[in-house]
């Protein structure tokens, strides 16, 4: 038997051969952007104009130029929060809690994973803003002492939410960060001038000393479990935004972990979607193989039969209670006006993952990529589908109402994946992609004596 | 023991007469092997350095627990006690029922103890490995060799006054690939 070390290392990257190679294949990414990049760069920087354009005018004009209105005053844009706080989920869950559990499969993607946890929540942290309105007002979510002594209410589901994002942005950020300082430090070393003193300041002056690494080592570990409750928390509070209210088809107990399973969902998908053209684009083959991919696919797999598991189990709870109004709601969900939004879904998210039983599909990569655009589109009219659904068609006949997203609307949610193409491709270009310093942890280390047997 | 639970490198300033010598090593089994040599000669002040954290060296450094963990508990903590004691504080200081429930609702305050516990422990942790690893640290280091952070390993020792050769002698057994001394590998 080989010892741990060398079989997992032969098993992750069987083309690496030193330690050296990962650098300059990685640091690579850093130094020549191509014509693809630069075009996908220019489409992202329009599109943050268009994002930016969308919203200057909502502001100018009011939040009447959206399409929210009574009934229906939560749309597009909480759709979208729900939306990008859930593309996060994965992130930090490949990060962290397979950090924390020893996947060695997670080496080679985790960095861009804690990327786009980064972006996704600098993206959903936006929309509530723009949902407020007047955005001048937003400092009123924070609890802050005022002339009149008066505090946010503690009680709603809606303030959890602020310290729950909030926090997860900080501390995501900071995870991030801290886990790319070796990695700074390495894209330092090959650099010159400039680049080399921004860099040196960036990686804050790291030299991978053995106090450096022993105490760095210990900080990892608690920060990924710290940032691993994160995972299941912040979704869940996103979900009470939902459950705590008495609308049919939100009042559910089943909502936090149906959220937290289709936020990793979600997320892996957004993974692979972000992964394949990076691949591609940097000639990353040698350290993202088909392993990785099958990995991504079957987690993809399992939270998408959680996730259809869900949808049966509300549509079941609401036939079972019996209750007139819940199962109005339901029906209204399937054969309603919105019926295509839950069809889409439903097909999305429940079907269309159902190839990736076969390995074959598992193992060919423009297949996975289409998947992943399918369940990242299902996801979106998931979110829309409880949204916007339940919210037409409440308790009084007289007072269902359709919603219509306008114009601006439709600017800000394109706008807003530009707004994360636009970082996460900024962050290709400036931060090592794949870690470095981590994926020579599972390398076998260069011995000059044979390693000794019977470990 | 307090040497011991820092690992081998010493430090404050450098004795008088000292020499340093830095050895870039191929492979790990030798860069240990040095490690252990020189620690074993009484070396005190050593130094490491790896492309990765390598734990076999911080075996040979004889590193003990992190006092970072100390740093994570306390900051844990102060965030439950702080997302508690806020959350009951601004509700008692204006006191107002909602939804038929008591003033302080400790439930759903859990929510705000849990997200501070999780914001101040990743903070504090941070600080602490700040204060323990002595970063940031930008000013520029002459101890260094940008291979470090590519494929090689690195010890560097600094010898006390007369014990230089002993220390070059255990660094050559182990064939670094490179040896520097003196001003070459001074501190900056």
């Amino acid at each position: 038997m080989a010892t741990a070390t060398t079989e997992r290392g032969a098993l992750t990257h069987p083309d690496v051969q030193t330690l050296g190679e990962v650098n300059s294949d990685v640091l690579r990414a850093l130094t020549r952007p191509g014509k693809g990049w630069w075009a996908l760069f220019a489409l992202a920087a329009a599109g943050v104009g268009l994002f930016f354009t969308s919203w200057g005018w909502q502001v100018y004009n009011g939040i009447g130029v959206s399409g929210l209105n009574a009934p229906v005053g939560w749309g597009v844009y909480i759709t979208s929060f729900v939306f990008w706080v859930g593309i996060a989920h994965s992130g930090t869950l490949i990060s962290a809690i397979l950090f924390l559990f020893r996947a060695p499969w997670r080496q080679s993607i985790y960095r861009t994973a804690e990327a786009m946890t980064v972006f996704a929540v600098m993206t959903a942290g936006l929309f509530p803003l723009i949902h407020l309105g007047r955005v001048w007002h937003a400092y009123w979510l924070i609890p802050y002492p005022n002339s009149r002594f008066l505090w946010p209410n503690f009680k709603s589901p809606l303030l959890w939410d602020v310290f729950a994002v909030t926090t997860y942005f900080t501390v995501s950020a900071v995870f991030f960060f801290l886990g790319s300082v070796p990695d700074l430090a390495a894209a330092r070393d090959q650099a010159t001038g400039l680049r080399k003193k921004l860099y040196n300041v960036i990686s804050l002056g790291w030299r991978g000393t053995d106090r450096q690494w022993h105490h760095f080592g210990k900080a990892y570990i608690f920060l990924a479990a710290l940032a691993a409750p994160l995972v299941l928390s912040v979704h869940s509070v996103v979900s009470w935004d939902f459950a705590m209210a008495i609308v049919p088809g939100w009042h559910a107990t089943i909502f936090a972990p149906y959220f937290v399973a289709g936020a990793i969902y979600s997320g892996v998908a957004m993974v692979i979607t972000l992964i394949v053209p990076m691949r591609k684009i940097f000639g990353f083959e040698k350290y993202v193989t088909i392993k990785h991919f099958d990995a991504m696919a079957k987690l993809c797999l399992l939270t998408s039969l959680i996730v259809f598991y869900a949808y049966l189990t509300e549509f079941f709870t609401a036939w079972y209670s019996g209750e007139v109004v819940e199962r109005a709601s339901f029906w209204n969900r399937l054969f309603g006006p919105y019926w295509w939004a839950t069809w889409i879904m439903l097909s999305c998210n429940g079907l269309v993952p159902l190839m990736l039983w076969f390995k074959r599909v598992r193992h060919s990569i423009p297949a996975l990529f289409v998947i992943s655009i399918f369940v990242n589109i299902g996801m979106w009219f998931e979110r829309y589908v409880i949204v916007v659904t339940s919210l037409h068609h409440e308790y009084e006949p007289y007072a269902w109402g359709m919603y219509r997203p306008s114009l601006t609307e439709m600017g800000i949610l394109i706008g807003s994946f530009c707004w994360f193409s636009f970082w996460f491709l900024l962050f290709t270009r400036l931060i090592p992609p794949v870690a470095i310093a981590e994926l020579k942890e599972v390398l076998p280390a260069p011995l000059r004596r044979q390693p000794k047997e019977a470990h | 023991m307090s040497a011991a639970r820092e690992g081998g490198g010493g430090s404050g300033p450098a004795a008088a007469g000292s020499i340093g010598l830095l050895a870039s090593f191929d492979f790990l089994d030798n860069a240990v092997d040095a490690i252990e040599g020189l620690r074993k000669a009484g070396f005190k002040r050593l130094k490491a350095y790896a492309p990765y954290p390598e734990h076999h060296i911080e075996a040979a450094m004889g590193y003990g627990q992190s006092p970072v963990r100390v740093f994570t508990l306390v900051g844990g903590l102060t965030g439950a006690a702080t997302g508690f004691a806020f959350t009951t504080f601004t509700s008692m200081d204006w006191p107002l029922v909602v939804g038929g429930k008591p003033i302080v609702s400790i439930p759903a305050y859990i929510v705000i103890a849990f997200e501070l516990t999780v914001l101040f422990g990743a903070l504090a942790t941070v600080i602490g490995l700040f204060i323990n690893s002595r970063l940031p640290d930008v000013k520029p280091s002459v101890v260094y060799d940008p291979d470090f952070s590519a494929g090689r390993y690195g010890v560097y020792v600094e010898a006390p006054p007369g014990r230089a050769d002993e220390a070059r002698r255990i660094l050559q057994a182990q064939e670094p690939v490179e040896l520097r001394e003196g001003a070459e590998a001074a501190h900056a």
